[in-house]
């Protein structure tokens, strides 16, 4: 059974995402178990960095209309169906992003709604292919068939390793389609994001979060973003700074905030709700450091330290920065 | 105005989860049923909307599901809905037949606006409102953490990855809710004496027409174990020393 892949590209302007390249790992691995092929699918307007920057990893397909010059679910989902039925592809995958939770599902619903969410494994039995999916903020894991054709899912960039280049570049074809496609009815009025020299979250080797501990948002950047620049990493937050105001939303950690595997996570002064627990429990080194011995957070990590936040932190910043401990990004 | 708020109906996921050793489904027949967080916040939205126009509009909440999803429904009527439609349903569905079924009732009731939960906490899907939009053709906003209701339009803040982004949609459309849009009310004694005598259509699933077809086959469920080290440490010194040894650091 040789399967026709298609992973829509998340970019932000000039690159494809980091998330996009594990969902074409996934992709790529369901490939050379099937026998297929994979294709990307660039989606915007003025993309041609984008699709220069997707061709060394695999073919690419373009649509590039001022229609898509923001990610409206409307077109999007319209110009991803479109393609797929025209194309005839058997499975269309995405990263488990904002953007594509958005679009995609519409996009699945126009193609037989056969979707699968944040998959973290596959693996090809009898000729079926069986996902791993997460459930109850993880605590429980379903493995699913998908029943019809396409096949649509979105991938958890942290189960996955990033695809590399291929050494060549791919071809690059762009797409035209009717007017029709592109009609939206909805209008966009803007983004608003704060402006962080640290990495995403969702992108860092390294990161560092806090809970309930910091007072303010001032404690929050001294502490937190102290450690996270010490360690060059990406600082995050549980739910409750979040809702107090103190971190900005797209910090969150969690089951309803971004789920993430670095290769280190420290949480600081977070007690580990299971919520908190969805977003970060399969990082690959857990660090926890709370006042209160008997916090959740300690029964998955691999060092916990009792103490202080306030205390501790400062100390740990000074005596990294005197070692020199860090990982690049 | 019309609102229609559908709902759904999740084991109280504060409790610890686990799969059945056989691997046949969720262990939780001993756990509660609770309104899905995100549709209570859905629900608590459509609300103040109608409170706030003050006229004779109107917030259905629907549920499908065994017959006593109407507990949850008398729940979601003290908070304040209008009326409530339960589908009486003993199979289990995902998100595409879920979909399917809320279609039928959209086009019985002819709502304005769809307010729904981005997600249910217990499949985690984040499909079904997106499902709906599609299968209604209507525009769509998902995650909103803000809605504002203009003469024919809605405009809402959406949470996304890289910060909040500001959509405006003619009506009718539908909304998926995030966390931080509002916090649902407690019903009061007052509203649960109200949900008492309000409307509470049992409507059997064989009714609106739609041949189920699955979409997602479960093969089977397993409790998701990490094994940690779970050392303790008694210092700063040896924390800096065991990031320095296991994560690869450039001493």
């Amino acid at each position: 059974m040789s399967m026709r892949i298609v992973v829509v590209a998340e970019h932000d302007g000039t690159a494809v995402r980091g998330a996009s390249l594990s969902a074409l790992a996934f992709a790529q691995s369901a490939a050379a178990t099937t026998g297929g092929e994979v294709s990307w699918l660039v989606l915007g307007h003025q993309v041609d960095a984008v699709a220069q920057d997707a061709a060394r990893f695999a073919p690419v397909l373009v649509v590039d209309s001022p229609a898509l010059e923001h990610p409206i679910a409307e077109p999007f989902a319209r110009v991803i169906s479109t393609v797929v039925k025209e194309r005839g592809f058997e499975l269309v995958a995405a990263a488990s992003s904002t953007f594509a939770k958005d679009i995609v599902p519409r996009a699945a619903a126009q193609l037989g709604g056969a979707m699968a969410s944040d998959v973290v494994r596959h693996e090809l039995v009898d000729g079926r292919l069986q996902l791993d999916t997460p459930r109850y903020a993880g605590a429980v894991t379903a493995t699913v068939v998908l029943q019809g054709s396409p096949q649509i899912v979105t991938v958890r960039g942290s189960a996955y390793v990033a695809a590399q280049p291929t050494g060549e570049a791919h071809s690059v074809e762009r797409l035209e389609l009717d007017a029709a496609v592109f009609s939206c009815r909805g209008s966009y009025e803007g983004l608003k994001s704060k402006q962080n020299a640290r990495p995403d979250v969702t992108e860092a080797r390294v990161v560092v979060s806090g809970g309930r501990a910091f007072k303010n948002a001032e404690d929050f950047e001294q502490h937190v973003g102290g450690l996270a620049d010490a360690l060059g990493g990406a600082a995050g937050s549980s739910r409750a700074l979040v809702d107090a105001g103190i971190a900005p939303n797209e910090l969150q950690v969690g089951q309803t905030g971004k789920i993430i595997a670095p290769e280190v996570y420290i949480a600081l002064g977070i007690s580990g709700a299971v919520q908190h627990l969805a977003g970060m429990k399969n990082s690959r080194t857990i660090v926890a450091v709370n006042s209160d011995p008997e916090a959740p957070i300690f029964d998955v990590a691999d060092y916990g330290l009792v103490g202080d936040v306030y205390k501790i932190t400062p100390e740990l910043i000074e005596k990294l920065e005197s070692h020199a401990v860090g990982l690049s990004r | 105005m019309k609102i229609l708020v559908p709902t759904k109906r999740v084991p109280d996921t504060d409790q610890k989860i686990t799969a059945t050793a056989d691997g046949s489904g969720v262990a939780s027949d001993h756990l509660p049923f609770v309104v899905n967080p995100f549709d209570a916040i859905a629900l608590e939205e459509g609300v103040r909307i109608v409170e706030k126009l003050g006229d004779d509009s109107e917030v259905i909440a629907v549920g499908i599901g065994e017959a006593d999803y109407v507990q949850q429904l008398r729940t979601a009527l003290a908070m304040g809905a209008t009326r409530a439609i339960c589908v009486e349903c003993n199979q289990s569905l995902d998100p595409w037949n879920v979909a399917r079924l809320l279609k039928e009732i959209v086009l019985r009731e002819k709502p304005d606006l769809v307010l729904m939960g981005k997600q249910a906490v217990d499949d985690d899907a984040n499909q079904t409102g997106q499902f709906l939009a599609a299968l209604l053709d209507w525009p769509q906003a998902t995650f909103a953490s803000r809605v504002e209701l203009l003469a024919g339009e809605i405009r809402v803040d959406r949470e996304t990855d890289h910060g909040i982004e500001t959509l405006r949609l003619p009506l009718p459309a539908v909304v998926t809710t995030d966390l931080r849009l509002n916090e649902p009310r407690y019903a009061s004694m007052a509203g649960i004496m109200k949900a008492k005598k309000k409307p509470l259509d049992v409507i059997p699933v064989a009714e609106l027409g739609v041949a189920l077809e699955p979409r997602v086959e479960v093969l089977r469920y397993h409790s998701s174990e990490t094994v940690r080290r779970g050392e303790r440490l008694r210092s700063v010194d040896e924390l800096v020393e065991r990031l320095r040894q296991d994560v690869g650091a450039q001493a």
